[in-house]
């Protein structure tokens, strides 16, 4: 089938009264950005629906596109014709051809805004339902739950039809609930985070800190695959490393210990505020889960939180592992999440952490550094880079060795 | 010089030869080094081993590197009969594959597994019912070659999976090393076979290198145990330039293959053409039934193999006593035995084995030189026979 054009259907912004004109301006945007290779496509963004002219572009490319959009509750695929009734016959039965035998059962639905056609509503779903059944008689009406919908609107400037309804990401378009940062480490969860955080709409910078040499140039490399892994859902995002060498060998030198890894989480946690803050961002995102290892049990959470009032969102902390892996595959992360670079959460990880740590103590332990000086250091080192969904980080020689080949 | 001996080895390509010089020189370091040089030569492995798998059409943890057929044959036989000697102790090979399986199950035989043979036909054909009639309940492997080395039949492969269709557990081995760029591989691959032999010098690649199809989820014991290269299955420092320059090979052998295996298979109707009519000329490759386009093996009787090869070379023209791997031990010929060929007659035979690259001159300038040999050795023939 070749469609002319796809319908978007909002998702949650429906209901969000005034705020209605700004959501639909943001996914307006997004959608923009998301569809940018298709130079032929024409959007208009519409009070109720999302109307994406195709000019003669592949629907299938950009619907994979549009599939990963915060935003849309779901859109169609559909065929704009002149309001013609023997057209509309034809075409109606055109796409019915298209799915037997898989379809079994069938429903016409139609809409009319045009309320000076020839036909109304009823009299269109009768129509087309009898022509459809007394060419394809295998096919049988059904009201409730058919296994096709073909719907029908008739508008001013032609009908359109679809038989397809696709999931869209739902959610709320990324930027309408502001900006935060995302502490990004290189393993499983804090992706996943991210990825919950634009879900509600949420725009993320990451954060990822790096401490050469214990930390390899591959482990760098692969946060930002990882950042480039959810680029699509906005088009860019800004990758902040900061290093955290010095302050690593500092605590390491003068923490006991058992408060090493509560020390040195402390610092990470200022070091991202003090980057939201720069940044205007409202709020810090990580990959915690309550439990899971000795930095994330309540009591850490409690000795290392201190350091800011900034909330601290951790999006995935009631998810079990296998929960969050799921999340992880469908959105592709987890391939490059598993691959066994040393990030900065297990170097210098000592061998019995403490997982109940004391608020007091941590505070003590790290009045013994000069902390203002390490964290102006730190942020005076901060590189950013903006990261696109095609960048390659991991396979840096391909271009060298596909020519090879 | 005119090359007609492809099925011993093939001429590497100066392409895959400048892929070989590059990897060498740019992409040196061992891929298991974790710095930067390490990565790099891993990314080459890993780009070669997604090559090949797209060419063949399988995942890449499904092709794992080995030194060549011999290797790999080795292994696929040794290894499924240890893998899974607590399910069955019998072997089923046929009895015109390439030594390396012939061999490898002689060996097992001796230390105590049965193998079983496989006849063929007149034709050099293995036929399936006699597959069938050879399954036992201990039964774990079948191994049949894909294209015959030393005629060129084509093996009814299809038909020997649908056989072992409701035998799913025993390993379906399909020695491929012939039948690389020869329009054959869907044909003789088809979805029931579970390993598969590749050798990359039958393919313009180097020399010491190969790969094995070993499917996902069927289980093998290494052959060689070391260090953990290939996913902890063949051990060894992986030959990366090699094993480069093998994938590159591959891509080339598999372009345009149909036209090339019908340019081939052109060639070779000509010289049957030409040879059939000859008095006291035998051809043993198939005439109208599956054969593959490079190889044409017959006999001039009363003339011995070796005999015919140099007077050829004295022309400047190369071929081969059947297959190279045994001409020079002087033993007779493998495949026509099994067919039944008589003894004085297989010590005459000679293969031609084409390439894509042989030319229509090169086959004109080969009908001109055989006459005058083929008039010298029957006037010495008529002295002596009649």
């Amino acid at each position: 089938m070749q469609y002319t054009e796809i319908t978007v259907r909002y998702g949650e912004l429906s209901t969000k009264g005034k705020n209605r004109r700004e959501f639909i301006g943001r996914l307006n945007g997004n959608v923009t950005k998301t569809l940018r290779e298709f130079p032929d496509l024409k959007i208009y963004p519409k009070r109720d629906r999302m109307h994406i002219a195709l000019n003669g572009t592949d629907s299938t490319a950009v619907m994979a596109k549009l599939r990963q959009v915060f935003g849309i509750q779901n859109f169609s695929p559909s065929i704009t014709i002149s309001k013609d009734i023997e057209i509309l016959k034809q075409t109606a039965l055109a796409m019915m051809q298209e799915l037997v035998p898989a379809a079994k059962t069938f429903k016409i639905n139609t809409r009319r805004s045009d309320h000076n056609f020839e036909y109304d509503t009823n009299q269109l779903n009768l129509l087309l339902g009898d022509y459809i059944y007394d060419q394809l008689p295998q096919l049988t009406a059904q009201m409730k739950y058919p296994d096709v919908t073909l719907r029908v609107e008739v508008r001013r400037d032609g009908i359109y039809l679809s038989s397809q309804t696709i999931k869209g990401a739902g959610g709320l378009p990324v930027g309408t609930a502001g900006k935060a940062m995302l502490m990004l480490s290189g393993g499983i969860d804090s992706p996943v985070a991210g990825y919950l955080a634009m879900k509600r709409g949420v725009a993320i910078e990451m954060v990822h800190f790096f401490s050469p040499p214990y930390t390899s140039e591959r482990a760098l490399a692969k946060a930002k695959a990882l950042t480039a892994k959810l680029a699509p859902y906005v088009g860019t995002i800004n990758f902040i490393e900061v290093p955290f060498t010095e302050i690593q060998e500092e605590v390491k030198r003068s923490v006991p210990e058992g408060y090493l890894m509560t020390v040195q989480r402390r610092f990470m946690l200022r070091l991202a505020a003090a980057l939201a803050k720069k940044r205007e961002a409202l709020a810090i995102f990580n990959g915690e889960s309550v439990g899971q290892v000795a930095s994330q049990t309540l009591e850490s959470m409690v000795a290392i939180n201190d350091v800011t009032t900034l909330p601290v969102i951790r999006p995935v902390a009631t998810m079990d592992k296998n929960e969050i892996i799921k999340i992880a595959e469908e959105i592709d992360t987890f391939d490059l999440s598993i691959m066994p670079f040393e990030d900065c959460c297990t170097i210098f990880a000592p061998p019995r952490p403490k997982t109940k740590p004391r608020l007091d103590k941590a505070r003590y332990y790290e009045e013994q550094l000069d902390g203002a000086a390490l964290m102006a250091r730190a942020l005076a080192g901060v590189k950013i880079t903006e990261i696109h969904s095609h960048d390659e980080f991991m396979q840096s020689d391909q271009d060298q060795i596909q020519s090879i080949l | 010089m005119i090359y007609f001996d492809n099925s011993a080895t093939t001429k590497i390509d100066p392409a895959v030869l400048a892929t070989y010089q590059a990897v060498s020189e740019q992409f040196w370091g061992n891929p298991s080094s974790l710095h930067h040089l390490g990565d790099q030569a891993l990314q080459m492995l890993q780009s070669a081993r997604q090559q090949i798998a797209t060419l063949i059409h399988c995942q890449p943890d499904e092709i794992l590197f080995t030194s060549g057929g011999t290797e790999g044959d080795n292994w696929i036989v040794k290894g499924t009969a240890w893998a899974k000697r607590d399910f069955g102790r019998h072997l089923i090979v046929s009895s015109i594959e390439h030594p390396a399986v012939l061999n490898a199950a002689a060996a097992l035989e001796k230390m105590g597994w049965a193998v079983t043979y496989l006849p063929v036909d007149a034709q050099g054909y293995v036929r399936p019912e006699q597959v069938q009639a050879a399954l036992r309940d201990d039964t774990v492997l079948v191994s049949v070659m894909a294209v015959n080395n030393e005629i060129g039949t084509v093996q009814p492969i299809r038909e020997i999976a649908a056989v072992l269709a409701d035998r799913p557990t025993i390993h379906f081995h399909v020695d491929a090393v012939q039948a690389v760029g020869k329009n054959l591989l869907s044909q003789v691959l088809p979805e029931r076979v579970d390993f598969a032999t590749f050798s990359a010098h039958k393919f313009h690649g180097p020399r010491g290198v190969g790969f094995i199809y070993a499917k996902r989820g069927r289980q093998l014991v290494n052959l060689i145990d070391g260090g953990g290269q290939e996913q902890n299955h063949r051990s060894g420092t992986e030959n990366t330039p090699g094993i480069a320059a093998m994938s590159k090979a591959l891509r080339l052998a598999l372009t345009d293959e149909a036209a090339k295996a019908k340019h081939e298979a052109g060639l070779r109707q000509q010289l049957i053409n030409f040879l059939q009519p000859l008095a006291n000329i035998k051809i043993f490759s198939p005439l109208d039934r599956p054969a593959a386009p490079h190889i044409l093996c017959f006999a001039l009787t009363g003339v011995r193999g070796e005999t015919m090869v140099h007077a050829l070379e004295e022309a400047d023209i190369y071929l081969s006593t059947t297959s190279a791997c045994s001409s020079r031990s002087g033993v007779e010929s493998g495949t026509l035995k099994a067919m039944q060929v008589p003894e004085k007659l297989a010590t005459s035979a000679v293969r031609i084995s084409l390439d894509a690259q042989n030319t229509q001159a090169e086959v004109d300038q080969f009908k001109q030189v055989f006459p005058r040999i083929y008039q010298r050795f029957q006037r010495m023939n008529g002295r002596t026979n009649d």
